[in-house]
């Protein structure tokens, strides 16, 4: 007579049941973690399309503008046997380091807009009062909102980095053959690998691992914040700044921030500020990435800001 | 079994009391209305049930504790929170789909079953839907589920009357059986009168009433006195009096006054006029008046 046991049904992917005893104590019925994770991340892909609509906007403008560019392309490729390493590098690396460096622009650009709108948005929609119905627990939410600028967007920003720079030479070769040129020449100057490997070193260790507490901080501010939490994310770090340098004449806190944007450089970051590789990834530069303690005390000040922000989500309504 | 058992639970908004030492207890198969004037604290009560909010005192929802197992706890139990909580940018298949990918009891044929019901196409996004759409795909998500416990804060603030109507409909034919219990708030309180198996009334933090409608039906009377009878009936200790198109209203409450015998007693009250069981919301009316009134009277002693 337990209509319970009956309807009680799963979602296919978890073989998980509910049995109902006599005495109406059931056991209870369990979604694994990783599915959980799964759900939340692709539900903030569904709700945030910009995640990978901006990049890929970038990218086509970007080869709109290459493909224009290219109409010289077959006579400056010509005269660049005359040309030596360096000018020739120029002439056939930079367009492509030229691709990262903007789909990255739109990475930071989504990134920032993305964190100060995840905890907000939820609140000013009264959405939480649906997604707090369900049981994801606010650490879960709270995870897989913080994955999305510092995994999830490094992985999107590559796939559409490679395919964007797959495609411009493509255009090259087409173009180079139009025009009666081999495209040997091309192919030969770009170190495809490495350029595609360090990449996504870049990305995943430099704007996504190294970044972390820039995110989380901004995520922290949009669990707390009642209005603009741009501003309450900004402005606090400008007058302490500026109030340090009024009653101390010293910038201590904003060298601080600086190097943490900046200092990736030295903990392993390969590419100088224009893209262009300086030396090549290996193991020692992984390596002295791996050992900066700037890396590891940012890890922990981003789980010390996403433990505060699991537990100021858990209090808040809508607002 | 009992699905909710809270003692002296309190919650205060700074110096705002909220919730006042509540007491209460609801078994399993029930379905309560929660009764209160506006900022009664209805909702902070219902926030502490389904764990939106922290609490003093002792609260165990279907033996957890909501504010520290909110997570687990939702595995059985469901709210409807507010109408039109539901992100509008999420098209029905993706809300449909998340459900089913994040809870262990969602039954996706069964929530299918009811939206083919409606008009509500699957591409649709939430923002495009109407009002009382938003509630159907709201209800239809969430009596898929097999929950042991439904929460609902006003569901239907806002709908016009037919989806009101369409609205408990469902819930009473679709969803309730004796193993579920449900907790419902709103002002449109004689829409859920059928409805109720028990009924609470919460005024200032309290609960100063708390019966089940079989229990109002024997014990509570509601008299349209004969114009005639009016001094006779008075006489009897009615525990409130209205009038109404030229003539007194009087709700006795066969259990206190100096009404002892209870056949007696109805019978005596019925010689004075046309007798029926009072509505909900004159019973509150009343008891609400009396509750504060006795409080005045405390104050001044």
């Amino acid at each position: 007579m337990n209509t319970i046991n009956t309807q009680s049904n799963v979602a296919p992917e978890s073989h998980s049941d509910s049995q109902v005893t006599a005495s109406g104590v059931s056991a209870p019925a369990v979604i694994s973690s990783t599915q959980l994770m799964y759900w939340s991340v692709r539900r903030e892909l569904l709700e945030n399309r910009s995640i990978y609509i901006a990049p890929l906007a970038v990218a086509a403008v970007f080869l709109v503008g290459f493909m224009v560019s290219l109409v010289h392309f077959p006579q400056k490729m010509r005269g660049a046997f005359a040309l030596d390493a360096m000018q020739r590098h120029e002439l056939v690396e930079q367009p492509y380091h030229f691709a990262s460096l903007l789909i990255m622009g739109a990475y930071l650009f989504v990134a920032v807009f993305y964190c100060l709108d995840a905890l907000y948005g939820e609140r000013r929609d009264r959405s939480i009062l649906f997604w707090k119905s369900l049981p994801v627990s606010d650490l879960m939410t709270v995870l897989s909102k913080a994955s999305i600028p510092i995994l999830v967007l490094p992985i999107v920003t590559f796939a559409i980095t490679l395919a964007t720079q797959w495609i411009m030479l493509f255009m090259s070769s087409v173009v180079l053959m139009g025009g009666g040129v081999s495209p040997a020449t091309l192919w030969s100057q770009l170190p495809w690998f490495q350029m595609s490997l360090m990449l996504f070193y870049h990305l995943l260790a430099i704007h996504g691992l190294y970044y972390a507490p820039i995110y989380c901080w901004m995520l922290l501010v949009s669990s707390w914040a009642r209005r603009a939490p741009f501003l309450w994310a900004s402005l606090p770090l400008l007058v302490i700044s500026i109030v340090e340098k009024v009653t101390l004449n010293t910038w201590h806190f904003a060298n601080l921030l600086n190097s943490l944007v900046s200092d990736a450089a030295g903990a392993g970051d390969i590419t100088a500020p224009g893209g262009v590789m300086m030396h090549p990834l290996t193991l020692q530069t992984v390596g002295r990435y791996l050992a900066s303690p700037g890396l590891w005390i940012g890890l922990a000040i981003s789980a010390a800001f996403l433990a505060a922000a699991v537990r100021i989500r858990r209090n808040q309504g809508p607002i | 079994m009992t699905c909710i058992e809270a003692r002296g639970l309190r919650k205060a908004y700074g110096t705002n009391i909220a919730l006042d030492g509540v007491n209460l207890r609801v078994e399993e198969g029930r379905i309560l209305g929660l009764i209160g004037p506006n900022g009664a604290g209805k909702t902070t009560a219902l926030n502490a049930i389904i764990g939106l909010t922290p609490y003093e005192g002792q609260l165990k929802v279907l033996g957890r504790n909501p504010w520290t197992e909110r997570d687990q706890l939702m595995r059985d139990v469901c709210f409807i929170s507010d109408v039109a909580v539901l992100p509008r940018w999420i098209r029905v298949a993706q809300a449909l789909d998340y459900v089913a990918g994040v809870h262990p009891r969602f039954d996706r044929a069964k929530a299918e079953g009811f939206l083919a019901k409606t008009t509500i196409g699957r591409d649709r996004k939430v923002r495009e839907l109407s009002k009382g759409m938003v509630a159907q795909l709201h209800l239809a998500l969430v009596m898929a589920i097999d929950a042991r416990l439904l929460v609902l804060d006003e569901p239907t603030l806002g709908l016009d009357i037919l989806y009101r109507k369409q609205f408990y409909d469902s819930l009473l034919n679709d969803y309730f059986d004796r193993n579920r219990t449900i907790v419902v708030t709103t002002h449109q309180v004689e829409e859920i009168q059928n409805v109720l198996t028990d009924v609470m009334f919460i005024d200032r933090g309290r609960i100063v009433f708390d019966c089940s409608m079989d229990e109002l039906e024997s014990r509570f009377l509601e008299v349209t006195v004969h114009p005639g009878q009016t001094n006779a009936a008075r006489a009897l200790k009615p525990m409130n009096e209205r009038q109404a198109l030229g003539r007194s209203i009087m709700i006795f409450d066969l259990k206190t006054n100096n009404l002892k015998s209870n056949e007696g007693d109805r019978q005596q009250v019925a010689a004075l006029g046309d007798v029926r069981t009072p509505g909900i919301a004159d019973l509150f009316v009343a008891v609400i008046g009396n509750h504060a009134q006795a409080q005045v009277q405390g104050a001044a002693h």
